[in-house]
């Protein structure tokens, strides 16, 4: 399979995962969305340095993935493919604010923490997403979104995005895949043919999004999607959103880690 | 007057580039005709198809389903009873699951929520496709995704089925069932073919397109043996109207 090719069946097997048994794909997406957001926010509102209080908020993104039984790993590989961007944001701090923290090894600067701080945050938010998606599939969380009061013109922006994206790929494929198969051995991949590869592909993927689009309106398409079956919010659904939000302002007020350490040395001594 | 009647008149387009791909069309199809539309690539079929599902608009002439010319106001009213079946299914499946595809024409008719699941569970069953139902389109064979593609389609209840090449892609088995499907629908068809034998099936009457003209108009039978015609219109006669080259008979 081609590089595209497997970049396209990687994110299809996690929306596919959407679609599986699993306590948290049954519970309703508005409840999932909404909680995610919280969390987002939560997680955001910390000041620069936060790094130990941050900690407990793990605890989210594990019990959706364990939920919706994503496996660690999926979730990991795909953190990982971002993190260079978020390194290229985080990197500057240490060498920015030099200044020492009081208590800490020395060193351990401001700017380490706010390092580490960000990477945290990243890999906190972004695995939660990440979470969501696996367990609500990209047309649920668009849905989700719509029900919310996001306004239409955007639900159906990442609706079309998330169909798209597989629609390019499939394209991109395919182009590789003749363009291996002619390069005789060499790879094909000189900067210089990237650019007319690209501008090929911009082209094939207008082409269809045009045919896409006549067959959306063919189909008495007016520029939103219609309503899927609204979902049931039940008690699950409450427990999950008041659990959730509860233990978010418990981790933002208190600093649970810190709390227990007290707890622990004051228990010893 | 009929929903079901689909006339063409004088019919002229021609794409922005400058080429032209009808030059004057006109016929008139009657409820519960079945028409094969054949001619040579680029002879006008796909764009002739667009123009009869309101996809794209005359540049002169007009086209009438049922009473109504095609115009920008009507055009809901066109493409609640013209169903057009796509070339490639891939343009046609875009949602997540095979039910959802379906049931996005009904939802987008404002058809109440329980009666677009009845239309899904009926549709999926014209063509045999129930255990596709919650299935991602991407990941069919060709024979499913035309199906469902199908499916898609008559699940909006048309009164006029178009299609583009619909045993394009298909292996004997596909083929064979498509036929079947296609010969069960009872409404007016249009169907657009390279593959004459299909067109011998399903449709009575066929339209030559050559060169954006109607070259023949007549009986499908007919006009598959009149050879100076198919070399005409860059196609051939169908094995099954040949002689056998083995004993020599037929034909």
């Amino acid at each position: 399979m081609s590089r595209v090719g497997e970049a396209l069946a990687g994110l299809d097997a996690l929306e596919l995962r959407a679609s599986a048994d699993g306590s948290a794909q049954a519970l309703d997406a508005r409840a999932k969305v909404g909680v995610t957001l919280l969390f987002t926010v939560a997680v955001a509102s910390f000041p620069a340095g936060a790094v130990s209080p941050l900690l407990p908020f793990v605890a989210f993104p594990a019990a959706l993935a364990a939920a919706g039984r994503v496996p660690f790993r999926e979730v990991a590989r795909r953190l990982l493919l971002a993190l260079p961007f978020v390194l290229l944001v985080a990197l500057p701090a240490p060498f920015l604010d030099r200044t020492p923290l009081p208590g800490a090894l020395p060193g351990v600067t401001a700017g380490w923490a706010t390092f580490v701080s960000v990477l945290l945050r990243f890999a906190l938010t972004a695995s939660a997403a990440l979470a969501l998606v696996a367990t609500t599939g990209l047309i649920g969380v668009a849905a989700a979104l719509g029900a919310l009061g996001v306004p239409r013109p955007l639900v159906t922006q990442v609706v079309l995005l998330s169909r798209s994206l597989s629609v390019l790929g499939a394209e991109a494929e395919r182009m590789e895949r003749a363009r291996d198969l002619r390069s005789s051995g060499r790879r094909g991949r000189e900067l210089k043919r990237a650019g007319s590869f690209l501008g090929t592909l911009l082209l094939r993927s207008w082409e269809r999004a045009e045919r896409i689009h006549r067959a959306l309106l063919a189909r008495g398409f007016t520029g939103s999607f219609p309503a899927p079956r609204p979902g049931r919010m039940g008690g699950r659904e409450a427990l999950f959103v008041l659990g959730w939000c509860g233990a978010f302002v418990l981790f933002r007020l208190a600093d649970v880690p810190s709390l227990l350490g007290r707890l622990l040395v004051g228990g010893l001594g | 007057m009929s929903h079901h009647l689909v006339a063409a008149e004088g019919l002229r387009y021609r794409y922005p580039d400058g080429t032209p791909a009808l030059a004057g069309v006109s016929f008139r199809i009657v409820h519960g005709e079945s028409v094969a539309l054949v001619g040579a690539s680029g002879a006008g079929k796909s764009t002739l198809l667009l123009l009869l599902a309101g996809s794209l608009l005359p540049q002169e002439g007009r086209v009438l389903i049922g009473d109504f010319p095609v115009t920008p106001s009507t055009l809901p009213a066109v493409r609640r009873s013209v169903g057009l079946v796509f070339q490639d299914p891939d343009d046609q499946l875009f949602c997540p699951t095979v039910a959802d595809d379906v049931a996005f024409g009904p939802r987008n008719l404002g058809v109440p929520e329980e009666a677009v699941a009845e239309r899904v569970r009926t549709a999926l069953a014209k063509v045999g496709a129930e255990a596709l139902a919650k299935r991602p389109p991407h990941r069919l064979s060709a024979g499913e995704k035309r199906r469902a593609a199908l499916a898609t389609v008559l699940s909006m209840d048309p009164g006029v089925l178009v299609l583009d090449e619909p045993s394009s892609g298909l292996d004997p088995r596909g083929r064979r069932q498509l036929i079947a499907i296609l010969t069960a629908f009872t409404h007016t068809k249009v169907v657009a073919t390279h593959d004459l034998e299909l067109a011998l099936e399903t449709c009575a009457r066929t339209i030559v397109l050559s060169k954006g003209t109607v070259r023949a108009d007549g009986p499908t039978a007919e006009l598959m043996r009149d050879d100076a015609l198919l070399e005409e219109a860059g196609l051939e006669r169908p094995a099954s109207l040949r002689r056998c080259p083995a004993c020599g008979e037929g034909a």
